[in-house]
Formats: C-alpha cells, sequence, structure tokens
C-alpha cells in the first residue's frame, strides 16, 4: 500500500517553509481527516494510545517492575475490582503492563519506524539521483530485502546479536529496533526513488549543476524537501507495520524480559500457558491494542488516499 | 521472450547467491563461530583444536567461504546444536508437517479470496465491500500469534470443539487411516487460523484487481457483444485480474512464511515453524540459519514461477 | 424515405436518490432511417453515451430507464428493447445493434487474441458454426476494414491507435447488425488516421446498407459524414435536421454557440467565443430551457415550461422559443 505524491499535496501545502504555515496545513488536514468517520476512528485511536504512552507511568497502580508487585498469592486471576484486567502468573497487575505497554510498543514503533524511513529515504535518493551502477546495485538489494521473508531473516538477525546485547545502546529493545530497521527500510526506498526519478529530469537540477553545485548540496537543497512529503505519508504506514514486527519478535521472547510492551505481554501470556488455562484477560488486551493501533494507521491512510481522489486511486 | 526469462532466471540465482553469501558472513561477523565452540563447558583444549580442524575454522575466509558454498549447494548444512544432527535432517522432518498446513491453506486462501475478489468487486462501494474490506483490513493489522491465541481460546477451550496443540494425541498409537484422521483433527484449526491470516493480505489484492478488470472498457465489450454478465466475468475479466493477482501473490509470500511461523508455534505444531521457535529457545544457530536458507530459497524459486508465469500468459510483457 | 430502423421516444434515464429521480437523459426522441447515419451531437456530459448504452440496456447497474420507448425494426417485426429482459437483450446485442467506441487499448481484452475476439461474437450468435467457417469470416471481416488476414492472430497491443479502431469496426460487423453505433469513434486519433476511419464507415455503411448512429462532440466529424444531426445539450435534444441545413442556418443559441466555437480555416484568425458558463448539474438542472442560464437569447419567458421540439423548417425541429431565428452565426460556421 503505497501512497502517491498526490494524496501528500493535501497534507502540506507549501514546501519547506515557515513553521508556522506548516503547522496550519498540518491542523487543517487532521480536521479534514477527523470529518470522515474512519479517520475519526483513526485519530482518536492513536491519541488514545499516545496519551497512554504519556501517561501510563502515573496512572498505572502498581510498577511492575519493582518487586513489591509480585503477589503469588493471587495468581492468574481473572479481571476483578482490585485488578481490572487480572493478574499475570506472578500475581502483578495486568493493568499496568497494558498501560506501560504502550509506552514501549510505542516508542520502539516510532524509533524503528523513524529509522526505517531515514534509511529509506537515503538509499532511495541516491539510487534515484545516481543513477548507473550505483542505482542497479541499491536497487537489487532493495529488491533482496523485500524478497526475502521477514521473520526467518529477522530472527536469525537477533539471534546473532543477541550475545552482544550489552554492546548495542538500548539493549534488547534496542536491538529489536535494529533488526526492524534493517528489515523495514525496503519499502520506502521504492517510492523515494520513483519520486527522485521524476525530479531529476527537471531544469532546477540542471542549472543547479552548472552553477557548480555539488551532489550533496543539491540533494539537501532540492531534492530532499520535494521528497519529504511523500516520506511523512509512508510513514504513516512504516510506524504501524513496525508496531506488528514487535510484537512479532517479542513474541519469539526477543524482547526485554525487564520491559513490558504489549507484544511482550502477550509472550509472557502465552509462556505462563494462559491459553490453556483459559485467561483470556491476559491475551486479549495487548493482542486487541496492537489490532486496533494499526487498524487505526490504515484507516488514516485510506482517508487521506479516498481524500487525493481518483486519480491516486487509479494506479 | 528467450531472453526476458534468461534474466529472470539469472536475478533468480543471484538474488539466491546473496542469500548465501549473507548467511555466511553473518553468521562471522557477529562473532567468532569457533567461539561456538566454547558452549560446551569443559571440552578438553585438544578436542577443541581437532574440532576447529574438522569444520575447517582454521582455514582463510575464502576458503571457508569456498567450503560453505559447497557443502551448501550439495545439502550438506551444518549440524544442529541443540539436536546433534544435521541440519538438513531436522529440518528434512519438519518440512513435510509445514506442508500440510500450508497447501491446504494457500489453496483455500486462493479460492476463498478469488469469490471475496470478485463479490467486492462487483458490489463495489456497496456496505457489504465495505464490510469485507474492514474485515480483511483487520485481520492484516492482527498479530498472527494473537490471532492463533483468539482462535485456540474460542474453538479449542472454550467450544472443546478441535484439539489445538500438536499435531496428533500424545502417546498415541494409531496406524493407517485412524492416524490420518488424529492429525487431521488436529489440523483444522491450524489450517483455518493460516487460511485466514493468508486471507487478510490476498482478498485486498484480488479486491482491488478484480474491480479494475471489472470496470474496464473491454467488460462493456463483452456484455455489447451479447455475454452474460457471469460468462463475461469468466472470459474477460478473471484473465486479466489474474496478472497482477499472481505478481503481487508472490510478492506476498515472505509474509506468509512469517504467518507459518508463529502459527505452527501457537499450536506446537511440528513443523518449520515449530522449529524455528525451538531453535531460538536454544540458540541453535545452524538451524536458524537453515531455515533462512530453505525459505529465502523457496520464496524466491516461487516468485521466478510466478514471473514465468506472467511471461507466459500476458502477451503484453511477451513484446519488450 | 424508409422506415425507421430505430425510434427512440422519450427516452427517460437516470437514478434515484432519497427518493426523486435524478436524470441524465430527459426526454430523447429521434428515428434511425435504415442505411441513414445519424449524428448525436454534443459536449461531453450531455447524456450522448448514455443514451447509447441505454438502447443496448448496457447502463452502468445504479442507472436505469426512468421511461419512454426504444423500438427496434427487425427481419422479424418490431422489437420493444425497453421491454427486453437481460436474456432478450444478448440474442439481440450484435446481432441487430453494435457497438464501437473509442478503440482505447482496453476497449478490446488485452490478453486475447483479436481472432478469438471477433470469433467469440461470431459463435456467440451462430453457435453451430464450426471452427473453419469462423476463421474464414474473420478472415474476412478484416480485410473488409483493410487489415492484413495474417494479424488476425495477433493481440491488441501490436496495433496502432487507428488499426485497433479498424479492429473494433471488423468486431461490429462480426453478426451482420442493422444498426451501429459509433461513441467517439475518432476521437484521440490523428486528423490523417480519423479520415480513414471516417471513410471506412462510410464505405460499410454504403456497400452493407447499414444505419449508424454517429455519437461525438467534434461536429467536423458529423459533417463529414452524417446526413441529419441531433444536437443533444443536457439530457435534452435541442435540434434536429439535416446537417446540411443544421450547420448552414441553425435554429437553436447552443448549435449556432457550438458552430461558433469551430475555427474556420481562412477566415481571421480570432478567438471564437467561448459559451459562458458551464454545463448544468444533472441533479439540480435550470427550469425551463436547460440552456438558458448560457444563452445570449435568453428572455423571461425561457426560464418556464416544456421546451418541446418545434418544426421551424423543412425536416427541421428546434426547441428554442424565438425559433425560427434570425441571426444564424455567431463567429465562423461550418462548410
Amino acid at each position: 500500500m503505497a501512497v502517491s505524491s498526490e494524496t501528500v499535496a493535501l497534507l502540506l501545502g507549501a514546501e519547506g517553509n515557515p513553521f508556522a504555515r506548516r503547522l496550519r496545513g498540518a491542523t487543517r488536514a487532521v480536521r479534514s481527516i477527523g470529518r470522515r468517520p474512519l479517520g475519526a476512528f483513526g485519530l482518536v485511536t492513536i491519541a488514545f494510545v499516545v496519551l497512554m504512552a504519556l501517561l501510563g507511568g502515573a496512572l498505572a497502580p502498581q510498577n511492575p517492575l519493582s518487586t513489591a508487585s509480585f503477589d503469588f498469592a493471587h495468581r492468574m486471576q481473572g479481571p476483578s475490582g482490585a485488578h481490572w484486567l487480572g493478574t499475570d502468573e506472578s500475581g502483578r497487575d495486568l493493568l499496568s503492563q497494558f498501560l506501560l505497554g504502550a509506552r514501549v510498543s510505542l516508542i520502539v514503533g516510532l524509533a524503528a519506524g523513524i529509522a526505517s524511513a531515514v534509511i529509506g529515504s537515503v538509499v532511495g535518493i541516491c539510487a534515484g539521483y545516481f543513477g548507473g551502477w550505483v542505482d542497479r546495485a541499491l536497487t537489487f538489494l532493495d529488491d533482496w530485502f523485500l524478497v526475502i521473508p521477514f521473520v526467518p531473516f529477522a530472527v536469525l538477525m537477533a539471534a546473532l546479536l543477541q550475545d552482544d546485547a550489552r554492546r548495542i545502546p538500548g539493549g534488547r529493545t534496542g536491538i529489536i529496533v535494529l533488526v526492524l530497521a534493517i528489515t523495514g527500510w525496503a519499502g520506502t526506498t521504492r517510492i523515494v526513488r520513483a519520486q527522485v526519478l521524476s525530479l531529476r529530469e527537471r531544469e532546477f537540477v540542471e542549472r543547479a549543476r552548472s552553477q557548480g553545485a555539488s551532489h550533496f548540496w543539491i540533494m539537501r537543497r532540492h531534492i530532499l524537501p520535494n521528497v519529504m512529503p511523500i516520506v511523512w505519508a509512508n510513514s504513516v504506514l512504516i510506524v504501524a507495520l513496525s508496531v506488528l514486527g514487535e510484537a512479532g519478535l517479542s513474541y519469539f521472547g526477543l524482547g526485554d524480559p525487564d520491559s513490558f510492551s504489549w507484544g511482550t505481554v502477550l509472550y509472557n501470556g502465552f509462556q505462563a500457558g494462559a491459553i490453556n488455562q483459559g485467561a483470556w484477560w491476559y491475551v486479549l488486551p495487548p493482542g486487541a491494542a496492537i489490532t486496533l493501533f494499526v487498524l487505526a494507521f490504515f484507516a488514516v491512510g485510506q482517508v487521506i488516499e479516498d481524500a487525493a481522489g481518483p486519480r491516486a486511486r487509479a494506479r | 521472450m528467450m531472453r526476458l526469462i534468461a534474466e529472470k532466471v539469472t536475478l533468480a540465482l543471484v538474488t539466491l547467491a546473496f542469500v548465501l553469501t549473507l548467511n555466511f558472513f553473518l553468521f562471522r561477523a557477529v562473532g567468532d563461530p569457533r567461539n561456538d565452540l566454547l558452549r560446551v563447558p569443559h571440552m578438553p583444549a585438544a578436542e577443541r583444536t581437532h574440532l576447529i580442524h574438522e569444520r575447517g575454522l582454521d582455514r582463510s575466509l575464502l576458503d571457508q567461504y569456498g567450503i560453505y558454498v559447497r557443502n551448501t549447494l550439495s545439502g550438506q548444512l551444518e549440524t544442529s546444536y541443540h539436536a546433534g544432527r544435521p541440519v538438513t535432517d531436522v529440518i528434512g522432518e519438519a518440512l513435510p508437517n509445514t506442508l500440510i498446513l500450508a497447501l491446504p491453506a494457500t489453496l483455500l486462501a486462493a479460492l476463498l479470496g478469488t469469490w471475496i475478489g470478485i463479490l467486492s468487486a462487483r458490489r463495489r462501494g456497496s456496505a457489504a465491500d465495505g464490510a469485507l474490506t474492514g474485515a480483511s483490513l483487520t485481520l492484516y493489522s492482527m498479530p498472527e500469534q494473537f490471532l492463533a491465541i483468539a482462535v485456540v481460546l474460542v474453538f479449542s477451550i472454550w467450544l472443546k470443539a478441535f484439539p489445538s496443540q500438536l499435531s496428533e494425541e500424545p502417546g498415541s498409537n494409531a496406524q493407517g487411516l485412524s492416524h490420518v484422521w488424529d492429525v487431521t483433527q488436529h489440523a483444522v484449526l491450524p489450517v483455518l487460523t493460516l487460511t485466514a491470516s493468508i486471507l487478510a493480505s490476498w482478498s485486498l489484492i484480488m479486491r482491488s484487481s478484480f474491480s479494475e478488470a471489472m470496470h474496464s472498457d473491454y467488460m462493456t465489450t463483452a456484455r455489447a457483444i451479447g455475454l452474460s454478465p457471469r460468462r463475461a466475468v469468466l472470459r474477460h475479466a478473471v484473465p486479466n485480474a489474474l496478472l497482477p493477482v499472481i505478481a503481487l501473490t508472490a510478492i506476498s509470500l515472505g509474509y506468509v512464511v512469517g504467518g507459518v511461523i508463529f502459527i505452527e508455534s501457537v499450536f506446537s505444531w511440528p513443523g518449520i515453524g515449530q522449529l524455528t521457535y525451538d531453535a531460538l529457545l536454544n540458540r541453535d544457530l545452524p538451524v536458524l540459519q537453515g531455515v533462512f536458507l530453505l525459505t529465502s530459497a523457496a520464496v524466491i524459486f516461487l516468485n521466478l514461477l510466478a514471473d514465468l508465469v506472467i511471461i507466459a500468459l500476458d502477451p503484453r510483457v511477451r513484446a519488450t | 424515405m424508409s422506415d425507421p430502423v430505430l425510434r427512440v421516444d422519450d427516452l427517460h434515464v437516470g437514478y434515484s436518490i432519497g427518493g426523486a429521480d435524478v436524470e441524465i437523459v430527459s426526454g430523447v426522441s429521434f428515428e434511425l432511417q435504415r442505411g441513414e447515419a445519424l449524428g448525436l451531437a454534443g459536449e461531453s456530459g450531455c447524456g450522448k453515451t448514455t443514451t447509447a448504452l441505454a438502447i443496448l440496456q448496457l447502463l452502468d447497474p445504479f442507472l436505469r430507464r426512468l421511461s419512454g420507448t426504444i423500438d427496434l425494426t427487425t427481419e422479424n417485426g418490431v422489437v420493444h428493447i425497453h421491454r427486453r429482459t437481460e436474456r432478450g437483450m444478448r440474442d439481440l446485442r450484435w446481432a441487430e445493434i453494435s457497438l464501437v467506441f473509442q478503440g482505447a487499448l482496453n476497449a478490446l481484452d488485452p490478453v486475447q487474441r483479436i481472432s478469438r475476439q471477433i470469433g467469440d461474437a461470431i459463435r456467440l450468435h451462430d453457435p453451430e458454426a464450426d471452427r473453419a467457417a469462423v476463421r474464414e469470416r474473420v478472415r474476412e471481416l478484416l480485410e473488409r476494414v483493410g487489415i492484413s488476414p495474417e494479424r488476425a492472430r495477433q493481440y491488441p497491443h501490436e496495433f496502432s491507435g487507428g488499426m485497433r479502431q479498424r479492429v473494433m469496426i471488423a468486431l461490429a460487423l462480426a453478426c451482420d447488425p442493422e444498426v451501429i453505433i459509433a461513441d467517439e469513434p475518432t476521437t484521440a486519433l490523428d486528423v490523417m488516421t480519423q479520415a480513414q476511419v471516417l471513410a471506412l464507415l462510410e464505405e460499410l455503411r454504403r456497400d452493407l446498407g447499414l444505419a449508424l448512429l454517429l455519437i461525438t462532440h467534434d461536429l467536423a466529424v458529423i459533417a463529414e459524414t452524417c446526413e441529419r444531426v441531433a444536437v443533444m445539450y443536457a439530457g435534452r435534444i435541442v435540434e434536429t435536421g439535416p446537417t446540411a441545413t443544421v450547420f448552414a442556418v441553425p435554429q437553436h443559441p447552443y448549435t449556432q454557440r457550438l458552430l461558433g466555437a469551430f475555427p474556420q480555416v481562412g477566415t481571421e484568425r480570432a478567438l471564437p467565443p467561448a459559451i459562458p458558463g458551464s454545463p448544468p448539474d444533472p441533479a439540480d438542472p435550470p427550469s425551463g430551457c436547460r440552456f438558458h442560464p448560457r444563452c445570449h437569447l435568453a428572455r423571461e419567458a425561457c426560464s418556464h415550461g416544456e421546451m418541446a421540439l418545434r418544426p421551424v423548417g423543412d425536416d427541421h425541429e428546434s426547441a428554442c422559443l424565438f425559433a425560427p431565428l434570425q441571426q444564424t452565426a455567431v463567429g465562423g460556421g461550418v462548410r
């Protein structure tokens, strides 16, 4: 599901201009998205999750990381007045884990999403701008990463890096971000490259070259601003997929055992035999939360696509 | 056309070669494989030196690469840490089980996806279309393990309709038909879950592809010459819609592989997925490499197949 | 004067929304004589294509015939198309009336050979035909339209735009229809190819005695090919008559404007006066004469009442209240 440049003409009015104008453009965009019921659902959900991420720590009745939260007498209990989402296998409050999960999931999703977008854009710009064998080599790499099945590759990489978890910033969570970034940049490259190819032919590049501008200067001054809108629009999708990816990798136990992302909670539940015990309260909230969060991004993306009109949809 | 085919085949081979090379260097980039031998505690130095020499780890990197490629191509992969047997054997045992799930699921997903695609395309913009699209997107947004867990909870724990663990009743000595029946019962839930997971992306692909085909001008021509709506769809829309469908489903195969892995692990189904899961737990890197190699090769091969099918079916592609 | 092979009477086509009917075609009537070429002229969006599709019952699912009759005279008597079921229409389509539209790449199935597509049409209406006969007929048809029969096994994308249009014409002739409806057959073709395609249509019409309903916004094409013309605006016919007469002394302000908008080689190089405003929204059309908001002759009376076609000359009708008009040209004209 790529997003075309027409769709983004909506989002940002002018290119590379004062902050105020961008802010106004963004507010306008948000408002027009929110007008459609699908868009409203998407924005509200995302806002809700962000809120949870920000306030979760303060609102959580318990700190699951502290040993004080262990309470083996009340393990694996369903929702009750004391514990709205029940307790886990160590008696810890699941609501707290859920609220904290929002923060970690969001952070990982954002970090991986931004990293993917950055790598993807750089590669895409270089491929499109320089052309020739550079383009061929980078495109081959891009296609390769798109063909390779994500899970076996990611799992292998994560496993290899695990041993050096201490050396990598962010520890095991950092590994997840790294692996997601490495496996996630390829989609962005494709659309960025296409955009750059269309820009490269334009006169201002010729003119700049004849004036002696360096490649780097042209890329930064002319190519980048024209490419950013489409990267922004695509990032919406990438962040959503990164959240899904994090859930997947956490499920393999690759997550940080000392942190609680939604994916990790899901993993813990599975390991604790929540399924066999019918402990739906353990696995349903994080799973549903991830689903709704990702769905929200798709919903917003769909509204943007629709608004851009049949021209974009015709592709 | 032959040139086009040669190009595609070459590209597939180069891609595969890259997989092999990456596999080799990845392993060594993150650490010296000689250190892996340190896993075994209290290994006498002499034995360690012997093993190092046996595995060729004291040779130059290029030599090692050469050995690696030769071995891999002759089907001789490394030895599983955990099982102590060649990875090829371990994977070879697990693969048929995965195919028991994957083949029916892809078939079902293809049939259902086509049906949904045509239905949605015909009623484009209607409430039914919106509902189907929404359902597909929701499935797509679900982490596969969550879907599997939900299925197990509902159908196995609460409804007690189907078993949910392993591929057969533990400790059963059933033979022949009753064994087949046992396995089939155990396969129902995983297959359905996998089908739903694949369907999530395929139905969206099919919907957009059929929608475009069914509203094309040649459909008006087809109806105008006197074809009934049904025959017009079958004779013109379907063949045209299939081309992008083949291309896009080939691209989504990597995603399908991931789905299989998650679903097998939830159901403890003894296939490649479960193998991967266990390997990860046991730090069995050779197995993980083997799985990566196998699944990548499979996906590359299937993509090549799809490309060749499109060349065969689409006259416009042959013209270039 | 021969009898009409196709007669459309007070046709209304549209859709219902919220209980009210929105009309795309609002009371269109015309007769197509056997062997005659009738041009249906008008801007895009005026309902010409919808009329054509209505005749073949090929409207988009959300559109339907609201009222009016469509009668086709076949060798088996008069057929009331407006009462035909879908199954009944399938027998009629192509065998009695066929359609030629813009030979865009997608008007023909891009993944099937030309021979198969033409062959399909033949076999649909003659299930007994054997393979050899069908193959022979396909070759014959291609030759007729000036395409080498060797190209029968080629695919649509292997033909140029003009050649593709010829293929569409060959397809249209496959079952020996009485009527051919050509919808913008020459748009998107260059002038040279246009002339060739039009000449071909004319030749076939003469040789086979076909009746041709030519739908286009291009008045030059109509002047070239059609004996009679009907001018459409906003779902209604505003003027009909012999082409020469209507183009020489147009009796409706809209026709006048259309002709004025047509640049004439040899006259002064001035920008022809554009028609102010834009076509009305079918959901909210102007009352009375639909053209009156943009008309240079508009008066108070124009916004009330039914604007029916009235005779203003020999076989010449106009829907304008003020016809017969004195000043008959605005800007250039078509000769």
